[in-house]
């Protein structure tokens, strides 16, 4: 498997980081590169083994349904680039 | 219970089948968010009922709430799914304004409930089932506001984290009709095993539209996908329009893409959502921050044991236990309120007159549906709106069974009680409506109608026995319907017969 | 008065119990080798007024008798870690101008103790990189530099190694007397032995991850990087608690660790796995691994060889699992919580705009391969794949556990390097990581302990691998192995001086 640069403009647009065309193909070297030196785990034969879930083995803790947080507008908008009337605001989507 | 028969939609070049599924999402009815404590309460200002979880503060982490996890258990329950003891919780990744995390937490391919099947009526009195595919549980999104500003949307995170079920159907459905039908049967589940309270003016549900058209016994056609219906008319609206939007492509030598399409409820039609069919690809993977949900049998059992009567089981209940009609008992079960309506007037009507609920179901159905829906529907009220208290409703009833009022009298006395919310016995009372089963009373009216009466007393003993009638009507008039026409009947007869 | 910065942190708390200098004596004489110390770019943040009244406060608590065995230990903060209301950026563009309103979960446990906060330490962005070559901050400078062979200083900077790259330097150069790292896939290990210090990354789970800025959250851990092994057990303490805001946190009682510290492994296993024995390995490294054994033997403990079949593809399982979870846990720095926003083309066009500009090459890469490996068609061929050898690895591990108390092995393949040596190949400086990784994927204890110089005089360490929450008897070998081998060089002061 290998990637070539219309795939790496793909990806960059599903990862939301613009990328210049001129950066397309060294990008596309670069990882060929590293999916090339992976690509050794296909040697690994993996029948019938389980994937790993979490390291720990220990249940998922369940919370009491309580409220508990929220009610602090003015932390949560504290560090927004913008924000208007309580609102968070970004550049109109138009779709 | 009748045979399904399909149904087929004629187009010029012959007949097509629509296929339907849904995909329902219903807000989880509980106090704090799936993973974080912040309220669900609708209608807050923005960004109150937000947490540093909820807006995807860096290094903040999901805790599960665990009524979230007993509601989707108790509504797998109520559709009589499958529960799986063991599921995985998934990261659906995708950019929007309103997901604050850059992914949805959700449930992919281990959800919580599996398969099921919900019988729904239809209007021929048939029936059909339907298939459950899953119901997985999931983090629903903020909200963007594009028309608050000229250039900018605002987005309110306070739904953010929010818990949903989403409810998946098999492509089962065939009408419309169908699909109305399901997606009220899951509501009137729903809000039985309490776990959604089913308010669709507050987005609570809302469902996810798949239409496609085939010929009949064909594969199954591309689909499109109708997002946030909200509502059971807007969404066979999205069905009637999809399937001849389908079938006049299909037949024009068209073809029908998969896409994202979204309702306009102003002209009842469907557009494409992206005007450029964006590839999705959501990424999904097991979430890192949360281990796999488990538990056991027994906590699935004890949710059972513990679940509500479900309409299915209250309606046979109520026709083959209480007598009452399956019509009644089906629009009674339909809506939970309405059955605890019934329900516990029954129960005060027993207590007040002694008699069995057997005896007295019949009737209390007949004036639940006939008087009081009447009378709701008149003024555009739900039930927990009724002007009429349980306890008065129970009354009326009750002064009718024990003879202190007749039935005519009562249509008369739930009228005042309906314009002044009165006590009836209060309005019986103060009007003097009670019955009169006096006999010296009531033979001394008859003579006096016949009396009045004696061309009518020759023409009836002449074999004109319909006439038997105006005599009660002329007794009945002279007491203001008040006599007892029990009595009345009792009391004319030998007298007229002589 | 006496240099205290060049004290151990057992021996400052112990100085401070005595009376024989004050927290803020203490505070001072380190907020003046940072000053002096600026040019090694370690902190990103000094938070110098902070620092002073946290180590009145500290002061207060001692003479309260209230101590611990952190109160009053000026230590130094990895940008990792969200402190509130203090720079918190995880050295990134993205993250530009954020101060958290919230503390994370181990520094709060550090506060609480008593311990004093220097200031933020610079590291590779997002903790990734093995050099703290990627920081948006610019590069860390080693305390230390290669001896020629003339016996002169090397005028060229060396690296730190990384992602804790600015903690090690802070406690090498003496700025500080223990810092807080995280490790991921040796971030805490490999820039411990680059520079003659202790780093302990616990099992996953010990430490609370909650407020602590996510690269890949099934292998990020906090953990302690101290002059000495007890310096470890004694942070190592304050550090770890069981969290229920993180739900991969585990519940179990924090050991008091120095208690662990006896000195004595005698008929200890010691497990020397062969896989580890990697072609083109130095001569220097396998030579002190051999010491290490011969030590070890000589305190009286068991060599036993075993066999960990699957380490060489540790590094490549590694490098799929921790940028396809890093892909989706930066997904939330789009421009519209906090952070940098640079505008574009509508929504789609400022999130990429601001993601281009916010995040550096390294951290693009990462984020691409992890979008790649989980995107349609390659989660199973990529992601799936690695999940399942990261099992093979797990068992590996359990397996030899059952025959061994511990492991040992080399920490890293090579001493310090220059700086800008590696950075223009990916996969070289990801080899920096070969002997870390394994442990870290599954989810294991380790620690690196400083045994001894290269040919070029820079510090070499070796790693102890142990079972999962048995901190205790790593620490009590490594404690052993600290004591054989004697490490007393320290760098030679080139910074601040001219
Ligand atoms: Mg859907
Ligand atoms: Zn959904």
């Amino acid at each position: 498997m290998s990637v070539d640069k219309k795939t790496v403009a793909k990806i960059a647009d599903l990862a939301r980081i613009a990328v210049r065309e001129d950066e397309l193909d060294p990008l596309a070297a670069e990882l060929n590169n590293i999916l090339g030196w992976i690509e050794q785990l296909s040697e690994v034969n993996t029948d019938g083994v389980a994937p790993m879930t979490s390291v720990v083995e220990v249940a998922l803790p369940w919370r009491e349904d309580k409220v508990t947080d929220g009610g602090y507008r003015d932390e949560i908008l504290a560090n927004a680039p913008d924000s208007a009337h309580g609102f968070f605001t970004v550049p109109k989507v138009i779709e | 219970m009748e045979k399904y028969i399909p149904k087929y939609i004629q187009g010029a070049t012959g007949d097509w089948e629509v296929v339907i599924g849904l995909e329902i999402h219903a807000q989880v009815a509980s106090e704090a968010k799936l993973f974080s404590g912040s309220s669900t309460k609708f209608g807050a200002d923005p960004n109150t009922h937000v947490s540093f979880v909820c807006s995807a503060m860096p290094g903040m982490l999901p805790v599960i709430n665990e009524e979230c996890i007993r509601q989707a258990v108790r509504t797998g329950l109520a559709m009589g799914c499958e529960i799986h003891l063991r599921s995985v919780f998934d990261r659906k990744n995708y950019f929007y304004a309103d997901l604050p995390q850059g992914y949805q937490i959700s449930q992919f391919k281990d959800p919580i409930v599996g398969e099921g099947e919900i019988i729904v009526d239809l209007e021929d009195g048939t029936t059909k089932t339907i298939g459950v595919e899953r119901l997985h549980l999931e983090q629903d999104a903020g909200k963007s506001m594009h028309d608050q500003h000229p250039t900018q949307t605002y987005v309110d995170l306070n739904r953010s984290g929010v818990a949903l079920m989403e409810i998946v159907s098999k492509p089962d459905m065939r009408s419309a009709e169908e699909a109305g039908a399901y997606f009220r049967k899951i509501r009137t589940l729903v809000r039985y095993a309490g776990t959604c309270d089913g308010n669709m003016d507050q987005g609570s549900m809302r469902a996810d539209v798949n239409v496609s058209v085939r010929r009949p016994g064909a594969e199954l056609g591309i689909r499109s996908e109708t997002k946030n219906v909200n509502s059971v008319r807007f969404m066979m609206q999205v069905i009637e329009f999809e399937t001849r939007r389908q079938i006049d492509l299909l037949e024009d030598g068209g073809e029908v893409f998969q896409e994202t399409r979204q309702f306009d409820p102003a002209s009842g039609t469907t557009s494409s959502l992206r005007s450029k069919e964006e590839a999705h690809d959501y990424r999904y993977f097991p979430d890192p921050d949360l281990l796999p949900l488990e538990f056991t049998q027994e906590f699935v059992d004890d949710l059972a044991k513990a679940l509500p009567e479900l309409p299915d089981a209250k309606r046979n209940r109520l026709i083959n236990d209480l007598g009452v009609s399956a019509y009644n008992a089906a629009v009674l079960v339909a809506e939970k309120e309405s059955a605890d309506y019934f329900e516990s007037l029954l129960d005060s009507l027993a207590h007040k007159t002694g008699k069995a609920k057997e005896e007295l179901a019949k009737q209390a159905a007949n004036w639940v549906i006939g008087d009081l829906f009447g009378a709701l529907k008149k003024t555009g009220k739900s039930i927990s709106e009724s002007p009429v208290s349980l306890k008065d409703g129970a009354e009326l009833l009750a002064l009718q069974i024990d003879g202190t009022i007749s039935g005519r009298i009562a249509k008369d006395v739930f009228e005042i009680m309906l314009d002044t919310g009165k006590n009836p016995e209060l309005i019986v009372e103060e009007k003097g409506l009670k019955q009169v089963s006096d006999t010296g009373a009531i033979d001394a009216i008859i003579d006096e109608v016949i009396a009045d009466n004696q061309d009518k007393l020759v023409q009836y003993r002449g074999g004109k026995d319909k006439l038997f009638g105006f005599f009660v009507g002329q007794v009945m008039k002279k007491t203001q319907g008040k006599a007892n026409p029990q009595v009345v009947n009792q009391l004319l007869k030998p007298k007229l017969d002589g | 008065m006496t240099d205290l910065t060049k004290l151990t942190l057992a021996e400052a708390r112990d100085g401070l119990a005595k009376g024989d200098f004050t927290s803020r004596e203490l505070t001072q004489q380190h907020l003046a080798a940072m000053e002096k110390g600026r040019e090694l770019n370690s902190f990103i943040v000094e938070t110098t007024d902070i620092a002073l009244d946290m180590a009145d406060k500290a002061d207060e608590m001692i003479k309260a008798g209230r101590g611990t065995g952190m109160t009053g230990i000026p230590i130094a903060v990895k940008d990792l870690f969200c402190t509130r209301d203090i720079h918190s950026c995880a050295a990134s563009h993205i993250l530009d101008g954020f101060k958290p309103k919230y503390e994370s979960t181990v520094t709060a446990n550090l506060w609480q103790d008593g311990a004093v906060m220097l200031g933020k330490t610079n590291m590779d962005e997002f903790a990734m990189g093995s050099s703290n070559e990627t920081s948006y901050y610019g590069p860390v400078n080693n305390p230390w530099r290669a001896t020629k062979q003339d016996g002169r200083l090397s005028e060229n900077n060396y690296v730190p190694g990384g992602s804790s790259g600015g903690s090690v330097a802070a406690v090498a150069g003496h700025l500080a007397l223990a810092a807080t790292g995280s490790d991921t896939g040796g971030s805490i290990r490999q820039p411990a032995a680059f520079t003659g210090l202790v780093g302990l990354k616990p099992t996953y789970g010990r430490c609370s991850r909650w407020g602590m800025i996510a690269f890949a959250s099934s292998l990020d851990q906090a953990g302690p990087i101290t002059k000495t092994v007890r310096d470890a057990a004694i942070m190592m303490e304050s550090m770890a608690s069981y969290d229920d805001k993180d739900s991969t946190s585990v519940n179990r009682n924090v050991p008091n660790y120095e208690h662990a510290l006896t000195g004595d492994i005698r008929g200890m296993k010691i497990g020397i796995p062969k896989e580890y024995r990697m072609d083109g390995m130095p001569q220097e490294i396998e030579k002190l691994w051999q010491q290490g054994i011969e030590w070890m033997k000589a305190a009286g403990a068991e060599i036993i060889d075993i066999s960990l079949p699957h380490t060489k593809y540790a590094l490549p399982t590694y490098y799929i699992v921790a940028p396809a979870e890093a892909s989706s846990n930066l997904a939330r720095y789009d421009g519209v919580k906090y952070g940098l926003r640079v505008e574009g083309n509508g929504l789609s066009g400022m999130y990429k705009n601001t993601r281009a500009a916010g995040f550096g090459d390294e951290v693009k890469r990462r984020i691409l391969i992890g979008t790649y490996v989980l995107s349609a068609g390659y989660y199973d061929a990529y992601y799936l794949k690695a999940q399942k050898i990261r099992t093979l690895i797990a068992q590996d591990f359990a397996k030899a556990y059952e025959k061994v108390d511990v492991i040992l092995t080399p920490t890293a393949p090579s001493p310090a390097f220059a700086m800008g040596e590696k950075s223009n190949d990916p996969i070289a400086m990801y080899l920096n990581d070969i002997f870390t990784v394994p442990a870290s994927l599954a989810g294991l204890p380790a620690i690196s302990v400083p045994a001894g110089l290269s040919a070029d005089a820079l510090p070499l360490g070796l790693q102890l691998i142990g079972r999962a929450f048995d901190e205790e008897t790593m620490l009590r070998a490594a404690h052993v192995l600290e004591h054989a081998a004697d490490y007393t060089a320290q760098p030679k002061i080139w910074w601040g001086e001219k």
